[in-house]
């Protein structure tokens, strides 16, 4: 079958929308009065509220309401935008209250004040006199795991979310026998989304008593049920919006700001109140990435065969649990179906810390766990005298490989092209040889990385996507789908499905962007790159029953088999023949007046996908490395994806150069700073959090193997979080390569580069080159 | 939303002295970077405030008939970055003024603000005090024009008056002529952020040997500061590249960094040494070209 418009990068959708600023998201919705809600946050890493006197700030002119713990129901609740599970064994860790009488981080959140406008609200949180019994805090997992520290909920006196690990083959065995066993530890920092719209909501109560709330969300099917939890509410009393939204990254991928904003609107008789966190605000009470320590030990044998592996995996998930241990199970199997390992073991620890709340971020702990493997098996193959890349290469599992304990099969495997693609493209041997022997204080180098990543979370999570189709009376149509474009151009690539399925041009499908948890179909939302593989097979679904729909109305009218008809270019046509029979127009109009048959063209569907599908590549980077100020500059950078079939070839690539920035930023410079006397945030601003501007992104090149994959729509696989994962290990290779120096931790940030390189006596490398830079004639 | 109280906008300086004069409580506002984070973060006495963006005349850039020139104190960084005076006499100061911010930045924000903010990392400071470069004050007692590295009070303070003003930005032409110069922004970031270090060179070499230098620097010391010792082991020295390394070693000695969580003591001297270096290298060639030709 010759595609028209998948595989084309036609315009995203909500393109002209987005640049003239017509498209409207949750701060661009008024309702009359609205009311303005702020928190009052905990200055102490470890608290308990001794005394709360909340006088003053009510007897301020224009304050509603002010909130406490006391006033809200005291019910538990998960904030992970899982599925819910039936299985009550399967469910995320309840441990949150909209409120707290227990600060357990720097910022959490004590009281809420609702008042006329901003200003009010914020002198208010200063009248609210507060008297704490301040605790005793930690910061570090090993602090927080130590006998009698500090318990952050009484219900995890050890502090520990969970050990549950994994293992398949005899791993001591293989120790044991090995001929080379291979030891690492690696440690990646706390870095935050840094999405441009932070997060903000409002909420109302409607004339039914139902509790209204537009919000800024991935999730909005989870978020009404999550906030129904909280506020133990029946599910159907709350509805939730969601406009357009200005990034999520997986900080909007989690239940943040809308039961707080619901708990608001009550307090105030159902008035409309809007809470927006401010970036500050974000940095500590949104979520960050789990900061992960991960101990490696790898047996393999002296040709360089790798055998089996084992993963002591440390994570700091702060506070309160939020997407927890699932993170860290991420970590410890996406990684497996790449290299062949015959045994493995998993043993992973994720620990409370009064930190701000880890939670999902791009890449779902999996950066992180490259970061630690990809730099191992670098270091392996220099041990060992081995080329990096055909040690990795001889190690790839291959097509029908089926991973031990998630029983998915690998259908497609394009890595093996992907790094031949790389190679050329970054012309790894001539560089290789332009590098050899330098001298002066800048010193260039070459690194790769490779990953592995899954599409959706089959078989942990439940993959279930909803599409529903209308078409009008001009064959036009209109889609839904509970999937929620974020940005990434979900919204594009399912009208490009839908196009292609019912013949008609792209400009003849609507898609409605806005989810409403009254209206939309259930999707559980935007995350683990699932939309176009999963959410596409139900908008394929949708279509394909839309399209045999017309094919009916049309045999009936033309007397031939739906079998030997077609739609193209909004025409019904004899397949055989290519004889056009009639419009789509007529069979659509036929569809709604006809006096006997008239039943509009419409389908309305799910898919529970139940297999997934692995995607894969590879980084390879050119660095230079200034050896006296340890500041490293990225040369050259190619990103080579096997995510399948590239659907819409202009987004794909607008993925990758946001993933491949924002791995960069973490490579290189981003880590949320914290006063170890106090646990507060010292950098939560984007002036203090080095996140890199577009000055300091490099050009990322993007390129495709587009192998086809059986389990998606059209044979795509995943892509969105996939180009983040393996940009740090490269550069960290790349700065091996350059100044012989293996780095352990990421940030690469100056400060810490000067010191490792003062530390080995690398400082004074310089010379030769220098004196070039003043010419002896001028001079 | 803003907690401001009081915002007055004169149209001419006269009426700025006046109000300050009448009411010293107020706090000035340029271009509003830095003073408009603080009203935000809801600090004390900045509710109140002179706006000073109608006083055009405070804006203007000119190159007086003694060759001193004159920078208004609420010339933009964009503007400093494009005026031809300074491109043409004043080049490491337009290379701090591009080097500041972003271009929604500089398009707004003032050389005076930068200067009476007080911030030892301010772009323009540490080239200013290279330049040694005059700043005429103004109140409703007179004028008085003093060396900037006499403004300088500590971090984030400055010497200036209660109902003074500063209006302009002195630099005599003997500051600048026949010299080559050079401003190194040592930051995390390529914009949008402050210096971890700024070093600013200016010199003059006869001969292939220093005839003068000054170094001034950012975030080195509580306040910007110049390099005594290395300014003065510099004078009658042939400029190589060996001379120019004992210049960096020798500028650490002028500095008071200290450890704080955005970098350690020892980076910073580390950075002073090998930045002072290139820094001088760089601007010894500039003077060297153009003495050459």
């Amino acid at each position: 079958m010759s595609l028209k418009i998948v595989g084309k990068s036609v315009q995203r959708l909500d393109a002209i929308e987005k640049v003239t600023g017509r498209a409207r998201y949750s701060e661009d919705f008024f309702e009359r009065d609205m009311l303005v809600g702020k928190v009052l946050r905990s200055p102490h890493a470890h608290a308990l509220v001794k005394r709360i006197d909340v006088s003053r700030a009510q007897a301020l002119p224009g304050v509603e309401a002010v909130i406490l713990p006391k006033d809200l129901p005291s019910i538990k609740f998960p904030t992970a935008g899982h599925p819910w599970s039936l299985d009550v064994a399967h469910r995320d860790v309840a441990d949150r209250l909209i409120l707290t009488e227990k600060a357990r981080f720097v910022g959490d959140a004590i009281a809420a004040v609702v008042a006329v406008d901003l200003l009010t609200a914020e002198k208010a949180l200063h009248l609210i006199d507060v008297e704490y019994e301040v605790l005793p805090f930690v910061l570090t997992p090993e602090d927080a795991m130590k006998e009698g520290a500090p318990v952050l909920h009484e219900e995890r006196p050890s502090n520990i979310v969970s050990t549950f690990g994994a293992q398949y083959g005899d791993i001591d065995a293989e120790f044991r026998t090995a001929d080379r066993v291979f030891e690492g530890e690696f440690e990646t920092s706390i870095v935050q989304h840094c999405h441009l719209e932070n997060q903000t909501a409002f909420a109302f109560v409607d004339s039914h008593g139902r509790v209204v709330i537009n919000s800024s969300t991935q999730i909005p099917h989870i978020v009404r049920r999550i906030v129904a939890q909280a506020l133990g509410l029946r599910w159907g009393k709350v509805q939730v919006i969601k406009p357009y939204i200005g990034g999520g990254f997986g900080a909007k991928q989690d239940v943040v700001i809308e039961p707080l904003v619901a708990a608001m609107t009550l307090a105030v008789h159902g008035r409309p109140v809007r809470c927006s966190f401010t970036r500050e605000e974000v940095f500590i009470d949104s979520r960050t990435r789990h900061a992960m320590k991960i101990h490696l030990r790898i047996a393999a044998s002296n040709a360089g065969m790798l055998q089996g592996i084992e993963v002591k995996l440390l994570s700091n998930t702060g506070a309160y649990a939020s997407h927890g241990h699932s993170i860290a199970m991420s970590a410890g199997s996406k990684f497996r179906p790449l290299y062949h390992f015959r045994s493995y073991r998993f043993e992973p620890k994720t620990v409370y810390t009064n930190l701000p709340v880890a939670g999902a971020m791009r890449g779902y702990g999996v950066p992180q766990m490259f970061f630690a493997l990809e730099s191992l098996l670098e270091d392996i193959a220099r041990e060992l005298k081995l080329d990096p890349i055909e040690f990795r290469r001889q190690n790839l599992i291959s097509v029908g490989h089926q991973d031990p304990l998630t029983k998915n099969i690998v259908r497609s495997f394009g890595i093996p092209e992907c790094i031949d693609k790389g190679k050329a493209l970054i012309q790894w041997d001539a560089k290789k040889k332009a590098y050899a022997n330098q001298t002066g204080h800048l010193r260039r180098g070459l690194g790769m990385a490779c990953f592995s990543y899954a599409s959706g979370t089959h078989p942990v999570g439940l993959e279930l996507a909803g599409a529903r189709i209308v078409m009008h009376q001009d064959g036009s149509v209109t889609l839904q789908v509970g999937a929620t474009e974020i940005g990434q151009g979900s919204d594009t690539v399912f009208a490009q499905i839908t196009a292609e399925v019912l013949g008609i041009p792209l400009d003849m499908v609507h898609v409605v962007t806005v989810q409403d948890t009254d209206i939309t179909p259930f999707d559980t939302g935007a995350y683990a790159s699932r939309q176009t593989f999963i959410t596409g097979v139900a908008v394929r679904k949708a279509a394909l029953e839309a399209r045999d729909q017309v094919l009916a109305i049309a045999a009936r009218k033309c007397g031939l088999t739906p079998d030997e008809l077609d739609i193209r270019d909004c025409a019904i046509v004899e397949r055989a023949l290519g004889r056009t029979l009639c419009s789509l127009e007529d069979i659509a109009m036929d569809s709604y007046y006809d006096r006997i048959y008239a039943d509009p063209i419409k389908s309305d569907v799910s898919a529970n996908v139940r297999v997934n599908a692995m995607s894969y590549g590879v980084t390879f980077m050119a660095v230079e490395v200034d050896m006296q100020t340890g500041k490293i500059q990225v040369l050259e950078l190619y990103n080579v994806h096997d995510s399948g079939v590239i659907i819409n070839p202009k987004l794909a690539e607008g993925q990758v150069h946001g993933g491949v920035s924002m791995a960069l930023g973490a490579a290189l410079l981003e880590q949320m700073l914290f006063d170890p006397a106090t646990g507060k945030s010292l950098n939560n601003n984007l002036l203090d959090y080095k996140l890199p501007t577009i000055l300091d992104t490099p050009t990322i090149h993007a390129a495709f193997v587009e192998t086809h994959d059986a389990a998606g729509s059209f044979g795509s696989k995943s892509l969105g979080e996939c180009p983040v994962i393996s940009p740090a290990p490269a550069l960290r290779n790349a700065v091996l390569d350059a100044t012989g120096v293996a780095f352990h931790k990421i940030p690469l940030y100056p400060q810490t580069v000067f010191e490792k390189f003062k530390e080995l006596g690398k400082l004074s490398e310089r010379s030769g080159d220098d004196v070039q830079h003043l010419s002896p004639a001028r001079a | 939303m803003f907690n401001i109280s009081v915002l007055q906008e004169p149209e001419s300086l006269e009426a700025a002295v006046e109000m300050l004069r009448a009411d010293p409580g107020l706090r000035i506002i340029a271009g509003g970077t830095d003073v408009l984070i603080r009203v935000q973060h809801g600090g004390e006495g900045w509710s109140q405030l002179l706006s000073l963006r109608n006083v055009k005349e405070l804006e203007a850039i000119s190159l007086r008939a003694d060759g001193t020139i004159v920078i208004g104190a609420t010339a933009p960084f964009a503007r400093i970055f494009e005026d031809p005076i300074i491109r043409e006499h004043l080049p490491s100061l337009a290379e701090a003024a591009v080097s500041m911010g972003g271009p929604q930045i500089r398009n707004v924000a003032t050389i005076g603000g930068n200067i009476c903010n007080g911030a030892v990392s301010g772009d323009s400071a540490s080239t200013l005090f290279a330049l040694d470069a005059l700043l005429r004050l103004e109140s409703a007692e007179g004028e008085r024009i003093i060396p900037i590295h006499e403004f300088y009070a500590g971090p984030g303070k400055v010497h200036l008056r209660p109902g003074e003003l500063l209006t302009a930005i002195l630099v005599p032409r003997s500051s600048y002529q026949g010299t080559g110069g050079h401003y190194i922004k040592f930051a995390m970031r390529k914009a949008m952020d402050i210096a971890t270090l700024g070093v600013s060179v200016i010199c003059r070499v006869k001969d292939g040997a220093f005839e003068d230098l000054r170094i001034g620097l950012g975030v080195a010391a509580p306040v910007p500061i110049r390099c005594a010792e290395a300014e003065a082991y510099a004078i009658g020295r042939p400029v190589t590249v060996e001379c120019c390394r004992e210049i960096g070693k020798l500028a650490v000695k002028a500095t008071k960094a200290r450890t704080s969580w955005r970098a350690s003591k020892d980076y910073r001297e580390h950075l002073v040494e090998v930045l002072t270096e290139r820094a001088v290298l760089e601007s010894a060639q500039r003077a060297g070209g153009r003495h050459a030709e």
